[in-house]
């Protein structure tokens, strides 16, 4: 247990390493982020339809669509000179693998919700501070397992032609699910409704991550193995 | 030490056999060889013995497991983006050198193979040449017993070939079992002690290259390639 951690510790800290060298990623999420939120907030009309009605659902868009960034890009940084080959050979757990490239990828898209999260607060002028705290565990929840089910599909589409166009056809039939509790209970959050009633949801989105965390681990070995 | 007996492997529909029942035994310091036109199936055979595609029949032996190989092809296995250093302590740690080892083996080797005032340059900034050289550390920052080396002189200058063949000959001496994959005679007669000639999945012929010198060797891929 403790090597497959530290296998899994190297190969995050490794794929931090590089995005943290390029920063390629990471802009082009970030600039995405900021384009779609100043996008939808110039585009709506707030005496049609009130902020927080249409708020959680803009919020969850721009927040998925960045994570697709941080997919495409987790296995693509191994094509180059058939790194993966080397990772494959070396004497590692597949799970490792999987493992560390979900790590860095949770990372990557913390860094980038963090950005939105800010940019949403400042041009939709939705009320996130005095709810930050659960709201940050609903974006955590829904992240893993997102970011869970994308890491299996982007290791299994990889080697295909059209990488970029195959992962969110894949991946958003399971999107489906957790995107819906969670701006069910963002909504709520956002709309000062009572904790209680966005406890179902999060229970949801816990049973959602721990399913899709331990089956995605378990299918991994079998998507990479040539 | 390796062994392979009876590797099969079919890649396909319908299936295409890229190995066919090969077999062979290699001791601890020998080099064998393995001489095949593109699409004989070397780099399959290759990737069989490193337990990177598990054969239809057949099975290969690897003592010490696949910690004990190193692997030099074409493909580097950089990351551009690192350094040297960073690349070579990054698959030191997934192959379990002990951190405190890491970084004076790493030096070590970037010291042997010219690399020492190339140790902070990422690898993008490199020249093909030392970018080999790289891969090479790479694959020896764990101390193999095993090499595996896939055409391992594509893009290499002559004066860089020859440093690389030299290199590949005193790891041999040094005890290590070499296997070497490639469709140019000339560049992998000098280092075998075994010469396997490999056609269409099958081996033609494996035999010690015994007192054979070069053109004789070529004489004798041509035939069995023409004749396999």
């Amino acid at each position: 247990m403790a090597e497959l951690l530290r296998h899994a510790w190297a190969i995050a800290r490794k794929d931090l390493l590089l995005e943290f060298r390029t920063r390629t990623a990471i802009l082009s999420a970030a600039v995405f982020t900021a384009l779609v939120l100043v996008v939808f907030n110039f585009g709506r009309d707030p005496t049609a339809v009130p902020t927080l009605t249409i708020a959680p659902s803009i919020l969850w868009v721009t927040f998925s669509f960045a994570g697709m960034v941080a997919l495409n890009r987790a296995f693509q940084l191994e094509l180059e000179n058939q790194a993966l080959d080397g990772l494959l050979l070396a004497p590692m757990s597949r799970y490792s693998l999987y493992l560390g490239k979900l790590a860095a990828n949770l990372v990557f898209v913390a860094a980038v919700e963090t950005i939105g999260l800010f940019l949403f607060a400042l041009f939709f002028d939705v009320p996130i501070w005095r709810v930050l705290e659960p709201l940050v565990g609903v974006i955590a929840l829904a992240t893993v397992g997102f970011i869970a089910v994308g890491t299996l599909f982007s290791a299994m589409v990889i080697r295909t032609r059209f990488a970029e166009l195959m992962l969110p056809v894949l991946l958003l039939p399971f999107l489906i699910p957790p995107l819906v509790w969670a701006v069910q209970a963002t909504g709520a959050l956002l709309a000062a409704r009572p904790l209680s009633e966005v406890t179902g949801s999060l229970k949801l989105l816990a049973a959602y991550d721990i399913v899709f965390v331990a089956l995605a681990t378990f299918l991994f070995p079998a998507t990479v193995e040539q | 030490m390796l062994s392979a007996e009876g590797l099969t492997h079919a890649f396909g529909s319908p299936p295409v056999r890229a190995l066919d029942g090969i077999s062979f035994r290699l001791e601890s310091g020998r080099t064998l060889a393995v001489f095949g036109p593109n699409g004989a199936g070397k780099t399959t055979l290759l990737k069989v013995l490193a337990g990177l595609i598990r054969p239809q029949a057949g099975h290969a032996h690897v003592q010490g497991g696949r910690r004990a190989i190193g692997w030099i092809g074409h493909q580097s296995h950089l990351y551009s983006h690192l350094t040297v250093r960073e690349n070579l302590l990054f698959w030191a740690s997934l192959y379990g050198v002990p951190e405190p080892q890491r970084g004076a083996r790493a030096d070590d080797l970037m010291q042997r193979l010219g690399l020492g005032d190339r140790a902070t340059q990422p690898v993008a900034a490199l020249s093909r040449g030392l970018v080999q050289r790289a891969a090479i550390a790479r694959a020896l920052v764990h101390e193999p017993g095993v090499l595996l080396l896939d055409e391992p002189f594509t893009g290499l200058d002559l004066a860089a070939a020859g440093e690389f063949r030299r290199l590949i000959a005193e790891l041999a001496r040094g005890g290590r079992a070499v296997v070497l994959a490639t469709h140019n005679v000339d560049e992998g007669v000098e280092l075998a002690t075994e010469i396997a000639f490999l056609h269409r999945g099958r081996f033609v012929e494996v035999a010690p290259r015994g007192a054979r010198g070069p053109a004789e060797i070529a004489a004798a891929y041509r035939r069995a390639v023409a004749g396999g």
